[in-house]
């Protein structure tokens, strides 16, 4: 069924009797062209530009829980294309351009909105690298516009500029940047797929990757064996257990990301703003609620639930910004498992096993990339060449010490990111 | 989070800093080759379970630990001093 408002008139004039599910729920056949291990964002998105782009359609997502029960349901929903290097850049701005047709392709209401993104500077070193990383999205195509602290003033009138501790000096502004609604993403790219044929098969858990000769044949499931010719794993936090299915060991660690949210309040914050100093995020969802967040806990992890410290570092950390958020109770808090890779840049690339794919290294960014990724990697699968906005997210970087993608400049080493 | 330290007793986790997976206590040769040293700083099982980590307390005695713990439960099941750890290989 098109969604349309007028389908939305109908069916409220009929009783609503009319809707049907989204998407099937079809038994796991025996073989598939492809097959991709993962149903969160970047697997379902994969799925539907394998369909959309390459006209693949015997193709099969395995989720083990839900789909958009992973990380893809759980983030703090930013978008942007605010990437500075050589490499994440274009695939940033690639990914952007997606986002900004992707309700049309979709015919999902996927929320986006281009509400704007300020990253604050509280010193003169800090503006000179928002003035050189603002210079490189303008040369990219991308739109960054210097704000000193009376332009600062005027979107963010809230903020406690005259704080002693860190100081507002101004803010880098990226009109393009903004939220959508996560699930709802999740939900559009499910339904694409499944309506261009794709089997989303669900509580399906993979134990078991079948290699002969090199080469990749199918995988053992929860839900019993099925062939496959290919095989992507997209699965996020879980990059190595199941990459070790696989005979692989993997450059991922695994770590916990909290966010909080408030009660609803009326409009207050229109923009997203990230705080320069004692790592803060923020932005109002539409519901109300602010949804902010910080930094890692900075420790391996797989509870999707953090700890105490993190939490008080980000309430302080939100107080001496902007102290009026005091007021406001923490309805929820939760986190998710991010797969961390050591330079703090992501992996698109093939294995050294025929057939094998590998879609991970997103840490906490990887919602944004949503789109860009799934059509990349679904690029990648078919063509067996990588799509040139992502070729630099190549899984030798760290054995070559060759591209390596530090956007933070702190090293690629593991826990600096 | 509270991590028994060998020295110190059973301290509140804010006061440590973890360096991650105790693979890093078995550092390569300085001659090794460079596949060694990439496993070294990059590959890691990442288990999901039972795991053995550095943990520095900054806040205490300054000492480096090897610290027990189960990445899926956070549960904290043991610390030894790394020196010691070390030499027990
Ligand atoms: C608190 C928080 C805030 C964040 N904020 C942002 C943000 O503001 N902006 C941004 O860009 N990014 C953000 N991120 C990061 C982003 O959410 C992730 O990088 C991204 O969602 C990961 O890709 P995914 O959607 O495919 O992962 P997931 O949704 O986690 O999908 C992986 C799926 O694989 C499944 N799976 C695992 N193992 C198996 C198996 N053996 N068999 C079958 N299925 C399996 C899992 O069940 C899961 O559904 C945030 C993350 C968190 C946790
Ligand atoms: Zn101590």
């Amino acid at each position: 069924m098109r969604y349309s408002g007028l389908q939305v008139l109908a069916q409220g004039l009929t009783g609503n009797r009319g809707w049907r599910p989204a998407w099937r729920d079809p038994a796991p056949k025996d073989e598939y062209d492809i097959v991709i291990i993962g149903g969160g964002g970047h697997g379902l998105s994969t799925a539907y530009y394998l369909a959309r782009e390459h006209g693949l359609t015997n193709i099969a997502v395995l989720e083990k829980g839900y789909l958009g029960g992973g990380n893809v349901g759980r983030n703090t929903t930013i978008v942007r294309a605010n990437y500075q290097l050589e490499g994440n850049s274009q695939f940033y701005s690639h990914s952007l351009k997606l986002w900004e047709g992707l309700e049309a392709d979709l015919n999902y209401n996927v929320m986006h909105s281009q509400r704007g993104l300020i990253n604050l500077f509280h010193s003169d070193g800090q503006r000179d690298a928002f003035v050189r990383r603002g210079n490189m999205m303008i040369n990219q195509g991308d739109d960054a516009i210097l704000l000193d602290r009376e332009g600062c003033r005027k979107l963010l009138p809230y903020l406690d500029y005259e704080q002693t501790r860190f100081p507002i000096y101004g803010g880098l502004y990226h009109p393009r940047g903004g939220t959508a609604r996560h699930d709802a993403v999740a939900w559009g790219y499910a339904r694409g797929a499944d309506r261009r044929g794709v089997d989303l098969i669900q509580q399906c858990e993979v134990t078991g990757i079948d290699i002969v000769g090199g080469r990749v044949t199918g995988l053992q499931t929860s839900r019993g064996a099925i062939r496959a010719k290919k095989v992507g794993i997209v699965v996020a936090g879980r990059s190595s257990q199941v990459a070790a299915m696989a005979g692989m060991r993997l450059p991922i660690e695994s770590h916990v990301l909290q966010a909080f949210v408030t009660e609803g309040l009326k409009p207050v914050i229109d923009h997203v703003i990230s705080y320069g100093m004692g790592h803060f995020y923020i932005s109002q969802s539409d519901k109300g609620g602010l949804v902010f967040g910080g930094d890692l806990d900075f420790y391996a992890s797989y509870a999707a639930r953090g700890n105490l410290p993190m939490a008080e570092h980000v309430a302080e950390a939100g107080m001496s910004l902007m102290p009026m958020i005091g007021k406001a109770r923490t309805l929820r808090s939760w986190g998710g498992i991010m797969d961390m890779s050591p330079d703090g840049s992501p992996i698109i690339d093939r294995t050294d096993i025929e057939g094998l794919y590998l879609n991970c290294g997103w840490c906490y960014g990887g919602f944004k990339a949503v789109p860009g990724s799934g059509h990349c990697f679904a690029h990648l699968m078919a063509t067996d060449r990588p799509h040139p906005a992502a070729e630099r997210y190549r899984l030798d970087r760290f054995a070559t010490g060759h591209g390596l993608m530090d956007e933070e400049g702190t090293g690629s080493q593991h826990n600096l990111h | 989070m509270q991590i028994p330290c060998p020295l110190c007793g059973l301290r509140d986790s804010r006061e440590f800093t973890c360096k991650g997976d105790a693979v890093t206590l078995d550092r390569p040769a300085a001659d090794a080759p460079a596949g060694d040293w990439h496993a070294y700083l990059h590959l890691r099982d990442n288990p999901a379970g039972p795991t053995r980590e550095l943990w520095y307390h900054g806040g205490g005695c300054g000492a480096w630990l090897v610290v027990m713990r189960n990445t899926a439960t956070h549960a904290v099941s043991g610390a030894v001093l790394a020196s010691e750890a070390r030499h027990a290989g």
